[in-house]
């Protein structure tokens, strides 16, 4: 009894996580899905979101401003990852890792920024102190000062601005370079400029989640991206198993990522509360997106020995 | 229209897989000429299309389209020239997206791609029109993604997309090789069709020599990276498969004739 309501007493914070990791994963799905490209990018961006919105906060800047300017690192940091695939020629998912690394030191250096440590791991923030936007401490506040308000509108206004330049020529360019390079450069399509645009897009996202996270969470830390693809993906898989076939409509896929992450630390929320570890979860996530991924290729191998078994009695 | 300068190409130089794909090719289309080329395996049609389209770019000499050097802008800057059917049916479309979708990419080729909306209302009525030429029903499903059609039906669509801005030059890469026969035949015919009303310059590439005799006012034949047999005007009209052996076999010197070319 204890754990069932200690669980619905954690719900709000799951949903507050959800949200603010849904925006990272609307970014995930750019690159996965749309551009058929891993980016693991995405680790580091993350981190660097929140250390270039936190440190900017501390410094007094506004907050509005500090979420921008966390936005353009992280794209900053797409189009790094970007150009080492495009103009350079290696591998995307190796472009990532490789963006990732460097980041792990420039986010170090970033949080140094104002202090005398040349480098540091970790910036707090202070709801009481800083004019944050957000935090967790009032996820369970009736008033407009609830982080959830913040956190679904930002989101909506993602998914509307994502639905929007989708349908756009440009938008639509993107989307046949991902669907097929070769039909896209027949048509005209500079497909590398629609990888690094893509690249760029999805990792300001993924820079906007950290900055919120930052906030919500009241510190930035150099390891708050670890492992962050594997969350990406893991709320885009569950969104696409649960909701792939009620929705069809682009802005309601990009809705089935945010839902997909509320449920996904829902359900950590509730393994939490059962007596795991919060060490356990990495292991429990890549289990869960592992578990998904395969699922589309046994079912895939199943069926072609069934068509050679039909084959067989005809 | 088209002006081939002797083009060279050589795959994986210096290797053991060494490969000189075009000997020293030179060609001129002029503006309206829909050319058949012919030719055996790894005679070299392929790669001279795609030298032309720039999928890569050549080793020597010059490729000119309407007079403008393109032998070396990238393939999606060719793009705005050349309208192109692959042999895969799978290559000219994207699948995740729909019909329409696809269509007015293409109408876009060649133009700069902005934030202006990707498909207009208006455009879906021509794109409906269009369709109805194909005569295959295709203009009741125009939000179907393209992955739901079977291959004909793809490669009628991707030929319909080559044509929708008017190209400079059609490149049709054994666009029907891998239909069946019946669908292969629609197809053609709505390529004979869509040629014949824009007058478009064509080159399109066959293995299959009674098509290449019964479709266009030129045709040639490769062997071993070279043109060997150039024909058209009243001899090509009254071109016989025996003939076209008989050409080949003295271009080339040899009597060796691909298997497939005499058999199709």
């Amino acid at each position: 009894m204890d754990v069932i309501f200690s669980f619905f007493n954690s719900l709000p914070g799951a949903v507050g996580q959800g949200l603010a990791w849904g925006i990272m994963a609307i970014g995930v799905y750019i690159t996965y899905r749309i551009l058929d490209i891993a980016d693991l990018t995405v680790d580091g961006s993350l981190a660097t979101g929140g250390a270039v919105c936190a440190v900017a906060i501390s410094m007094g800047m506004n907050p509005w401003a500090a979420l921008l300017l966390a936005v353009l690192a992280g794209m900053l940091a797409g189009l790094v990852t970007g150009l080492l695939h495009t103009a350079c020629g290696i591998p995307a998912i190796l472009s990532g890792i490789l963006t990732q690394l460097a980041l792990y030191s420039i986010n170090l250096r970033i949080m140094g920024i104002g202090s005398t440590a040349k480098t540091k791991a970790t910036v707090a923030l202070n709801v009481d102190t800083q004019p944050l936007l957000l935090s967790s401490r009032y996820v369970r506040s009736l008033e407009l000062n609830n982080p959830l308000v913040l956190l679904a509108i930002v989101t909506l206004a993602v998914i509307g601005i994502l639905y929007w330049f989708f349908g756009t020529e440009m938008g639509c360019s993107l989307r046949a370079t991902g669907a097929n390079q070769n039909m896209a450069r027949a048509q005209g399509i500079n497909t590398n400029f629609g990888k690094v645009l893509g690249l760029v897009i999805s990792n300001g996202l993924v820079s906007l989640s950290g900055a919120l996270l930052a906030q919500y969470q009241g510190s930035a830390a150099v390891d708050m991206g670890r492992g962050a693809i594997v969350i990406g993906l893991a709320a885009v898989i569950i969104g696409e198993v649960l909701f792939g076939k009620l929705f069809r409509n682009f802005a309601m896929k990009l809705g089935t990522c945010v839902i997909g992450a509320t449920i996904y630390y829902m359900v950590i929320t509730l393994v939490l509360r059962l007596g795991l570890e919060s060490t356990d979860l990495k292991l429990l996530t890549a289990l869960v997106v592992a578990f998904f991924l395969s699922v589309p290729y046994w079912k895939g191998k199943y069926f072609t020995k069934g068509r050679k078994g039909e084959k067989r009695h005809a | 229209m088209l002006e081939i300068k002797n083009i060279y190409k050589t795959f994986n130089p210096g290797t053991i897989n060494e490969k000189r794909a075009l000997n020293g090719v030179s060609l001129t289309l002029q503006p309206g000429e829909f050319v058949t080329v012919i030719g055996g395996n790894g005679a070299g049609k392929s790669t001279l299309l795609n030298s032309i389209a720039g999928v890569f770019n050549v080793d020597e000499g010059q490729i000119l389209i309407d007079g403008v050097d393109v032998t070396h802008l990238p393939e999606f800057k060719r793009a705005k020239y050349i309208g192109r059917v692959f042999q895969d049916p799978m290559m000219g479309t994207a699948a995740t997206m729909q019909i329409e979708e696809n269509m007015a990419l293409a109408a876009r080729r060649g133009k700069r791609r902005t934030l202006r909306p990707g498909i207009t209302r208006e455009e879906r009525e021509q794109y409906r029109e269009q369709l109805k030429i194909l005569g295959l029903g295709l203009e009741n499903r125009m939000t179907a993604k393209v992955g739901l059609l079977s291959g004909g039906q793809r490669q009628a669509l991707t030929l319909l997309m080559a044509t929708l801005q008017r190209p400079k030059l059609l490149l049709l890469d054994e666009h029907t090789a891998a239909l069946d026969p019946k669908t292969a035949a629609k197809v053609l015919e709505a390529t004979e069709k869509i040629v014949q009303k824009d007058h478009l310059t064509t080159m399109m590439i066959t293995h299959n020599m009674r098509d290449a005799i019964a479709h266009g006012n030129r045709l040639v034949m490769m062997y071993d990276g070279r043109v060997v047999v150039d024909v058209s005007g009243e001899e090509k009209k009254n071109l016989t498969v025996e003939q076209l052996l008989n050409l080949f076999s003295q271009a080339s010197g040899s009597d060796e004739v691909d298997d497939k070319l005499v058999l199709s």
